[in-house]
This record gives C-alpha cells, structure tokens and sequence, in this order.
C-alpha cells in the first residue's frame, strides 16, 4: 500500500512543482480554477500559469481547483477568503454570469476586481447532413411556424447554450419560452442526439461541430460572431440571416476584491505583457481559443452588459425571477 | 489487410523501450489512483497534461492509456480487499469480492478480477480496433427512449437481484433515487432539495455515497458489534490461486461481462456502471449455486470486472471514430489529443493513423503489463487482511476520508461522508441491503433524465416511448425478468431460485 501512497504523492508534487524565477515582477500568485481539473476554466487557469511563469513574469504560479455549481462555490470562497489579497486571482467566464443568476448565489461578480477578458468561443448552430433545414432562413421559418417542434441539443439548462437558443428564438418575434431545449451533461452526449438525427438542430460552441462538419456530417448553418470566422468562412453569421444576436462564450481573469489602485495596475500590467507574449498567441493557436482581449474600462462596460442582458434572456426563458 | 498492418505498425510503436516505461508509469500510476476512492483516471490525467506537453505525442498518449487501464484495475483491488470501491464502476465487485476475500478467498476473487479484465480488455480492444465504426452507428442510433427502455431493464433485473426480501431492497432502492433529485435539474436549470447550500447544488457524489455505506458503515457496525463480533477474518484458506472449479466458474461470466460491457460502453450515454449493474444480475440468475450468491460467489466478481474493463474499451469507440466524449476520462483524453495538434473527430483514422493505432496498440500492452504486474502481487495484496482488526480499520477510515477529500476539498463533502456512513451503519443495524441505495443514485437521475428528453423531443406524446424496435425489445427482456420467475413456478410447479442475502 505504502508505494502506492508514494506514487499518488509523488504525482501530485510533480504536478505542482513550481518552476521558479529569479527575476520576475511578482514573486508569487496563486490561481482559482472554479471547476474540476480538465474542464475550460482549469485549462485557462493553466495556460495562464504556463505562460507566466515560462516568460518568467511571475515566479511560482499554483493552480487551484474548486469546483461546483457553475462555479458559484469557487467564486463564494474566493469572495470570502481573499479580500485585499493581491496575490490571489480567478479565472471565470460568461456560465459564471448564468450561473450566479440561476443559482440565487450570495456572491457576484461585482464583488471581484476584473482584470481582463482573455479569450472566447463563438456559438453555432448545426444540423445533421440530412435534415431539411438548409440556412438559418429555414430554421427561422420552422420556429415561427412551430416552435415547439423544432427540438434544440445543447448544454445545461441556463448555461451559453440555452440563453443564444432564448436570444435567437426572441430575436425573431417567438416567444423564448417556447424553445424546446434539450439538455445534455457532455458535449459528446449532444453531439450524439444530434449525429443519430434525434433532435431538429444542435447549438454549442463552433469548435464542437467543427471536425464533424468537415466530415460531412453535419451542416453549420451560422454563427453567433460580428463577422465571419477565419476558420469558418463558409457560414454565415446570425446578423447577416436577419437575426440581430451576438454572444461570445468568454473566459476573463479577475483579482480579489479590496486591492488597491496600484496593485490593480500591477495585476493588468502583467496580464497585458502575458497577453501580448509568444508564448500566449501559441497557446490559444494550440487550444484553438480566439483572442479577445478587453481589459480596463472597456471590459467593465462590456460586463455590465451582458449581466443585464443574460438577467433579461432568463427571465424571459423562464429560468429567472 | 490494412488494419493488421497498420495494428503491427501500432505494436512496433508501443514497444519501443522509451513507451514501454511510459506505459509501465501509466499502469502503476492508474494501478494507485483507482485504489484510491474518489481520485480517478479522469483527475489524474488532467493534472498530468501540462507536464506531458513538453513529450512526445505517442509516449503521453501511452501513458495516459496505462492510467485509464491501470483504473480500472486499481479500483477492484480496493473493492474486494477493503469493500472501499474505488470507482463507480467497482461498487458491483465489492459485493461478492469482499465476501470472498473474508472468507480466505481474496486471491482466486483478485484473480479472477484480473484475468477477467485481461480477457474482457483484450477482446474489447480486439472489437475497438475491428468493428468500431460499425458498433459506433448503432451506439448512436440509440436515442432517448432508447436508453429510458434500457434503464427500466436495469431496475427490473437489479431490484430483484440485491438482498433477500423485495421491500427491504425496494425501501433502499427508493433511499438512493431520493438523493439522486438532490441538486440542480439538468433540463430546468432549478435547484432541487439543495436546501440553500451551495455545495449541494452538484448534487450527491456516487463515490462519496458507495465509499460512506460500505467503507465508513462497515467500520461503525463492527466498532458497535465490539467484542461481540464472532466473525473471522481469515486472510488465506487454501491456494491464494484460482483453483480448476474457479477457472471452469469464471470464464462463462467474463465472456458474458465483456459482451453487456463493450456495446453499452460504446453508447454517447450508456457507462461503464450500468453494464457491471446487469452482469450482476444476469450471472446471480444463470448461477447453479445460487445460494453461494451474497457470501462470495465468483461468478459475482468475474462477470462485472469483465464488464467494466470492456466498457472502459468500448467508451474509446466514439472517442476515436467520432471524436465524441462520453466519459470525464474520455473528454481529459480528448484534451490530449487537441494539445498535439490533432483534430478529434471523424477524420482522426485519416488524419493520424500512426497515433491512433499506436494508442490502440499500447492498449493491449498496457492490459497484458498489467495482468503481468498484478498477479504476483496477489498473494502480497491479500496479506492487507492479516493486519489485527482495529489498525486495518483505522486504516480503512483514513483512506476513505482522504481520498474523498482528495478529490473534493470542501467540509460539506466531509460531512455528506459522515452522514452517510451513519445511515449506511443503520442499513445494516435493521438488515437493509447497501448496494440498491447506490444503485438509485446512479440510474435514477439517469432515467429521469432520458424519459423527459424522450417526451420533450416529442412535444408530451408517450407514444414514442414504445415506437422503436430497440426499446420493444429491452421491455420485452424487463417483462421476462420479472415474470419468469413466476411463470417457471406456474409450469414447473417449483420455486425459482431465489438468492440470498447480501449483507
């Protein structure tokens, strides 16, 4: 039993070793993933500490998993425990938003300091090769025909997946509470119902369809980006079918609430340098993430918006009071 | 013919000298984190990725192909010795296992969990390699009325599987599909007998529930029995080996585990828990000593391990011909293969034939390295319960309590254990069977899920429920499950065998 206690110990040291740094700007800074190891916050939260501590902008960077509920229990304890902390960070994302709206959770995001929006995912909306449904036009002819007929795959209730089905179906003069949303734990579980022709359309994030796409066996009939996608070019976006929505499934940084002013500074400031490194651009190429870096004032507004229009879309679903 | 060729091409990859310690690593790996309850390949191989990127492709793949092997091994050493399963998809083996192991049998039961796994492995994988992309467009055809029809076959055939009386199992049974609705609800968003704790919200953990009843409920009742207990534990009667009727006992079980494992394993929602579920079942019924059933029958334990590492195969089938996760493993895995530029999905075969055969290749090597590893080390493993009764189960305690809070750190989870293993002492105090309880977590929300997706996609029409061939058939099978018994007592004027009891 002994060499297997070592062994697990063993992993775990490897897996934290910190990789050291004489001559960075913050010597120390510990990162919150508010979900389970392997999922995207975790992946974020470990690029993030790939990337600094391989450009040597902060010396020893740990990782931190707390996962639960849409990371409402990670942002809970972060809220709680490190008020003034400027060593402290957590990486979240718009589910977060969701989340914290659905959840009833004591905490928000107002009570962190955003940093940065670092990266996002488009939504998209795809059918299997067979299905009659063409272009987003026939799509918008099949709702208002009959909402409740055509069925919508996706992620959990109230997460990206359902609020771009409540903003699309809303877009086009149907009632979002008519969606007929069918939620799935796992991607590939949805991705299934879909391939096997179970459900009319699937909606998820682009890359999920993408491979299958190429293979033939589904069709992307949009977007849910301001312009076409480089790696998309042949699919229309939302805005160009007549149907005025555009979300992005963005991931951000924030740091502990009660820093002051010039401790903010400092965070941004290596955030920026992390952002504009090589070793970045690389990581998100590899994970096929987009840049979509807003930061400062500018990420503020934008935050502030989309929490007012994700408390309408759920209301309006009916997910929210 | 190309696919040997290509397999061969796998095989030369795979064992290379470098790779070959790369696998050893990863099964000794998986082999540790699968004793452990709560902490799974999927953990393990998500906290390696980081450090693995800095490798080459084919040498982390092999590893992390060793971890997820290693699992599901490791996870059935810790069920049958400790009665502490270590996976979801190990709870079923520590049911006769750990009967076996008490009564001097904990080597032919880790033995026959092994070669079991070997066997079921091999062949799964042979299936992988084979019939992937046939097996796959069955798995997909499968829809929610589908898996609805499959779950009902699962209760039927488990409910009258567990325990000795039909109310008692149900009673536990109802116990473990009431904590099942504890969280938020998949389809509405809304929260359900959370009670306004954050932490609940997730709902309840299956292995925090399985490691509480059996691990930490056992401990209470034998503190609580004191010097009262007249049980023994006898760590070896006999040869710490399969003898000649164990051997002609188990290979019909694994045979039969590896065909319920590899299909269901292979469907985007079918599992490697549900397959163990009815291979349990379906041996308890074809077993010609039924009575031995609940005090350590073998069938018992080969059927479920072979069923299990058969599953753990055939969740790679739409993984690498689709590109579709179906498993946390699977899903970490598939992170993998995004971190070396791959592109996951139906093109993969195409695209990286070298890697995916390779990954196929290193699978057999992983199985036989640890087949190889684990049967010298039986007779060390069953020495475990030779330790006097207190350290071992102060041993037991610590173990469990760590590894739940491994995986979770959070006073909450700690609390549910606690709890839980309270109600699992009280189970046993008033002779409720365990296993139900477990059982309801897993398929209740399961069930509830897929019969509302199944009358969602229809608009509320339950007609559908009963339209497809698949789902006729799985009715067909439950109504013979539960009817049988009663009709072989109408045409033979003799009481069907009837088990009995499990703890």
């Amino acid at each position: 039993m002994k060499h297997l206690f070592s062994g697990a110990l063993l992993a775990a040291a490897v897996a934290a070793a910190p990789f050291g740094a004489a001559y960075a700007e913050i010597n120390e800074l510990k990162i919150v993933a508010p979900a389970a190891p392997g999922g995207g916050w975790d992946q974020t939260a470990r690029s993030i500490q790939h990337v600094l501590q391989s450009d040597k902008l902060v010396g020893n960077v740990q990782v931190l998993n707390v996962p639960g509920a849409g990371g409402t229990i990670g942002l809970a304890q972060f809220v709680n425990s490190s008020k003034g902390d400027p060593n402290v960070m957590i990486v979240g994302g718009y589910v977060m938003v969701g989340a914290i709206i659905t959840n009833k959770s004591p905490v928000d995001l107002s009570m962190v300091t955003p940093i940065a929006r670092l990266t996002g995912e488009y939504e998209a909306i795809a059918v299997p090769a067979a299905s009659p449904l063409k272009s987003l036009a026939d799509l918008v002819a099949a709702l208002k025909a009959d909402p409740q007929k055509v069925s919508w795959a996706g992620g959990s209730a109230g997460g990206t997946d359902h609020i771009t089905a409540g903003l699309f179906t809303k877009a086009i003069g149907v009632d979002p509470r008519k969606v007929n949303y069918i939620a799935f734990s796992g991607g590939g579980e949805s991705l299934a119902s879909l391939l096997g022709g179970k459900v009319t359309v699937g909606i998820s994030s682009l890359s999920e369809y993408d491979a299958q796409a190429k293979a033939g066996k589904l069709r992307i009939l949009g977007v849910s980006s301001a312009a076409r996608l480089p790696e998309a070019p042949d699919v229309p976006t939302f805005k160009e079918a007549g149907v005025d929505v555009e979300i992005q499934n963005w991931r951000m940084i924030a740091a502990a609430p009660g820093i002051t002013p010039e401790q903010k500074q400092e965070l941004s400031q290596t955030i920026e340098k992390m952002v504009k490194s090589k070793a970045w651009t690389d990581m998100l190429a590899q994970k096929g993430w987009a840049n979509t870096y807003l930061s400062g004032e500018a990420f503020d507004a934008q935050l502030a918006k989309d929490i007012a229009a994700t408390k309408t879309i759920l209301q309006d679903i009916g997910l929210a009071q | 013919m190309d696919t040997f060729a290509a397999l061969g091409q796998g095989i030369m990859v795979a064992l290379q000298p470098m790779n070959l310690l790369f696998a050893f690593v990863g099964v000794m790996l998986g082999t540790a984190v699968g004793v452990l309850p709560g902490i799974g390949p999927a953990l393990t191989v998500a906290l390696l990725l980081p450090i693995t990127f800095q490798l080459d492709p084919a040498g982390s793949l092999i590893m992390f192909a060793g971890i997820y092997y290693g699992g599901m091994y490791g996870g059935s050493t810790a069920s049958i010795l400790l009665n502490t399963p270590g996976e979801s998809a190990s709870i079923v083996t520590a049911l006769e296992g750990n009967k076996m192991a008490r009564a001097g049998r904990g080597g032919p039961a880790l033995a026959t969990a092994a070669i079991g796994s070997f066997v079921a492995g091999t062949i799964a994988t042979i299936g992988l390699a084979l019939i992937a992309p046939t097996v796959v467009d069955i798995a997909i055809s499968f829809g929610p009325e589908d898996y609805f029809a499959l779950m009902v076959l699962a209760f039927t055939t488990v409910s009258a599987a567990f325990g000795s009386s039909v109310t008692r199992g149900l009673t536990s049974l109802f116990i473990g599909l009431s904590l099942g609705l504890i969280g938020i609800d998949l389809q509405s968003g809304q929260a359900r007998l959370s009670f306004g704790v954050p932490d609940l919200l997730d709902g309840v953990e299956v292995t925090t529930l399985a490691v509480a009843l059996f691990a930490i409920g056992e401990t209470l009742s034998v503190v609580a029995a004191g010097a009262r207990a007249d049980e023994i534990i006898e760590p070896v009667k006999g040869s710490v080996f399969m003898n000649r009727e164990d051997w002609k006992r188990s290979w019909k079980p694994w045979l039969r585990g590896t065909f319920l494992g590899f299909p269901i394993g292979a469907m985007p929602a079918g599992g490697a828990e549900i397959p163990t579920f009815l291979s349990y079942a379906l041996e308890k019924r074809l077993c010609k000593k039924p009575g031995e059933f609940g005090n350590g029958a073998i069938e018992g334990v080969a059927g479920p391990e072979a069923a299990n590492n058969a599953a753990a195969a055939g969740v790679l089938v739409p993984l690498l011909t689709l590109g579709l996760p179906t498993s946390a493993t699977a899903a970490i895995m598939l992170a993998g293969f995004q971190q070396y530029g791959m592109n996951p999905g139906p093109l993969l075969f195409a695209t990286n034939p070298d890697l995916v055969w390779g990954l196929i290749a290193s699978l057999f090597i992983a199985n036989g390295m640890l087949l190889v590893l684990n049967l010298p080390l039986v007779g060390l493993w069953v020495r475990l319960l030779a330790i006097p009764r207190p350290w071992l189960y102060g041993g037991i305690l610590v173990f469990a309590t760590l590894g739940t809070l491994g995986a979770n750190p959070s006073l909450v989870e700690l609390g549910m254990l606690l709890l839980f293993g309270l109600l699992g002492y009280v189970l046993r105090r008033y002779d409720y069977p365990i296993a139900p309880v477990v059982v309801g977590l897993i398929l209740g929300p399961l069930a509830e899920q897929q019969l509302r997706r199944a009358l969602a996609i229809s608009v509320g029409d339950p007609v559908v429920l009963f339209q497809s061939p698949v789902a006729l058939t799985l009715y067909a099978l439950s109504a013979l499950a539960l009817f049988g018994p009663l009709l072989f007592y109408v045409f033979t004027g003799r009481k069907a065998p009837v088990g009995s009891d499990e703890d």
